[in-house]
């Protein structure tokens, strides 16, 4: 229980806050139908995520969140729905795939009843933020983490990187138009 | 608790009522100072554009027109607030207040002043030195970036909603450009506090960031950022001639006075951001005078920020709009890749000479390659063997216009589009 005793007003204030927003965003994603309005509801839960990152003391994280996720991955979404056009409400009446809805269902509620069985059974250990040390260099935990990234991590680090290079290669080499007089061919046989 | 305190030194003994008024008073004098700021930066906007156009300019209102930018205020107030039919209104009412939170936010992170004692408490002048300091500056740019998308986007209307599309583009280029040049002060300056940043520059001229990462930051930073900002040369989202009013063409009234605001205050916390990050903040000589001692970094700080706010002002009096490819050119072949140049050649110049002679080298060779890969794409895409339409019979912007302001996938026949494309050239 002494873990329980560093835990203070504040600290469950913000986490209950940080919960309610990252909830709130996740719900309305789901539940909106404007395509606008559920990239805002994202990005509702990518912040309260990052104040959830700011009260465990990952400071960068949570910058790196919003700068990153907030302030250029869902701004592309929304650039999207904006150019393309499909920033409409749409028809949810209709199921695109027969069936897929109570197949949904029953697979959500398996899925819940399993996790909480596991739980029961388990005895999962999710502790308070004192269980893992704090990361206090004399630059932040920033210098930390970059050392820990550049060196013990290094491979992976690399390996990421070298992964989103291949994406976006790939992205370019399927976006490019094909040779002129193939897509002449191309048009052709999608006419007939 | 801890977590989020422990940055600050004023939380040393815990917070206590003394702790809580200077953090309340902090906060309340830097939303004054800022407020007042913004009507007096309008007003000297005005006023130095005006004689560098031999007008006169605001000089109705108050003492050489200094209130000039009340009036408008409590006008704007009182107009009839519209809300377009077609707009999406909880995303319309939303949006001024995502431009301007925060604008008012990045001003939070600068220091303005020295240290001061009052009570027993010594505290920074300013409101807050969070650890990730100057990436707060980032994230709020970015967040900044939503209100001018949305407030084009929820007005149901054509005109803003393409000027959003060219400020999200513009903004996301330029935001990468800037952060570059954000780690190469980092690189120098060890540290991501901007309080830390400004210590590190302390001393005499030569400490300054201006010279100890060799001036080419400055000069890509002050460039990324004017286009962050959206003002001239770069106010494509904006341009009157071709927009209309831009993204917020269908704002009225306080809402209108609210974008129209941010606008001004972001030129300002820019000029703050430059004159911290490059300038040494409140750096300067400090007379020996008791008592009044603290002022002068105040002073310092605010004449440098003084001077990149006539700065901004001379570029919007002087220089011409730019195009918006010319724009997107320079901001992804010119801008990012030098800004990654420098801060690498920074970095191994910081570890030893000889790995700053391999990157040289390496950067060298870079250019050659990237210079070589323009040429070759702009080769493709002008040229007699290109493998794309001819140029008038490119889909843009006609075809797309209809799509975005439509919002269907129909295209409509060829003979309409042609027309359409030969009006948009017109």
């Amino acid at each position: 229980m002494n873990l329980l005793a560093a835990v203070t007003i504040p600290d469950v204030a913000i986490f209950v806050l940080s919960a309610a927003l990252s909830l709130a965003g996740a719900v309305g994603i789901l539940v909106v139908k404007n395509p606008v309005h559920a990239a805002l509801s994202l990005v509702m839960t990518l912040f309260g995520i990052a104040v959830a990152f700011i009260e465990l003391q990952a400071d960068f994280l949570a910058a790196v969140q919003i700068i990153v996720y907030a302030g250029a991955i869902v701004v592309l979404f929304l650039f999207v729905i904006m150019f393309l056009g499909v920033d409409k409400r749409e028809d949810l009446s209709v199921e695109p795939i027969v069936g897929q809805r109570p197949t949904a269902a029953v697979l959500v509620l398996g899925l819940m009843a399993s996790i909480i069985a596991l739980g029961f059974i388990g005895h999962f250990e999710v502790g308070p933020q004192a269980q893992t040390a704090e990361l206090t260099g004399a630059a932040g935990n920033v210098a930390d983490l970059g050392r820990a990234v550049f060196t013990t991590y290094l491979f992976a680090f690399e390996a990421t990187a070298g992964l989103l290079v291949i994406a976006v290669i790939g992205a370019v080499v399927l976006a490019r138009k094909p040779d002129a007089p193939k897509a002449a061919a191309l048009v052709e046989e999608g006419g007939q | 608790m801890n977590g989020i305190l422990a940055a600050d030194h004023l939380f040393d003994q815990g917070l206590t009522l003394a702790v809580f008024i200077i953090v309340v008073v902090k906060v309340v004098v830097a939303f004054a100072v800022l407020m007042g700021a913004v009507t007096l930066m309008i007003w000297f906007e005005r006023k130095a554009i005006s004689d560098m156009q031999s007008r006169i300019g605001p000089n109705r209102v108050g003492p050489w027109g200094l209130l000039q930018t009340l009036a408008d205020g409590i006008k704007l107030f009182f107009k009839e607030d519209l809300i377009p039919a077609e707009s999406d209104r909880f995303v319309f009412k939303l949006a001024p207040y995502l431009v301007v939170v925060p604008a008012f936010l990045i001003f939070a992170v600068i220091p303005v002043g020295g240290t001061v004692t009052i009570a027993h408490h010594t505290f920074d002048l300013q409101v807050a030195d969070p650890p990730m300091g100057i990436l707060l500056v980032l994230a709020c740019s970015g967040i900044a970036v939503y209100g001018i998308m949305l407030a084009g986007w929820a007005s149901g209307s054509k005109y803003p909603l393409m000027s959003s599309v060219r400020a999200s583009a513009q903004m996301v280029s330029y935001e990468a450009a800037l952060g570059m040049n954000v780690v190469t002060v980092l690189l120098v300056c060890n540290s991501l506090s901007t309080r830390a940043i400004v210590d590190a520059q302390g001393g005499s001229f030569f400490h300054w960031n201006l010279i100890k990462t060799g001036l080419v930051p400055f000069v890509l930073f002050l460039i990324a950022a004017t286009a962050e900002l959206n003002r001239p040369p770069f106010d494509v989202v904006e341009a009157d001639s071709e927009l209309v009013g831009g993204f917020n063409t269908e704002y009225s009234s306080i809402r209108f006075a609210l974008f129209y605001l941010a606008e001004f205050m972001n030129t300002i916390t820019m000029s703050a951001v430059m004159v911290t990050l490059f300038f040494g903040g409140p750096a300067g000589p400090v007379p020996n005078i008791p008592h009044i001692k603290w002022i002068f970094p105040i002073l310092w700080f605010t004449l440098k920020v003084v001077a990149f706010c006539y700065m901004y002002i001379w570029f919007r009096a002087a220089l011409p709009r730019m195009r918006y490819d010319q724009l997107m050119d320079l901001g992804w072949k010119k801008l990012i890749p030098a800004s990654l140049a420098w801060m690498l050649l920074v970095a191994a110049a910081l570890t030893s000479w000889r790995w700053a002679l391999v990157v040289l080298a390496g950067v060298f060779i870079g250019w050659i390659a990237l210079t070589q890969a323009f040429e070759i794409g702009a080769d493709r895409e002008l040229s007699d063997s290109s493998v794309l339409p001819s140029i008038g019979q490119r889909p843009l912007p006609g075809r797309v216009l209809r799509q975005m302001t439509d919002g269907d996938g129909d295209v409509g026949s060829p003979v309409r589009d042609e027309a359409s494309d030969e009006e948009v050239e017109a």
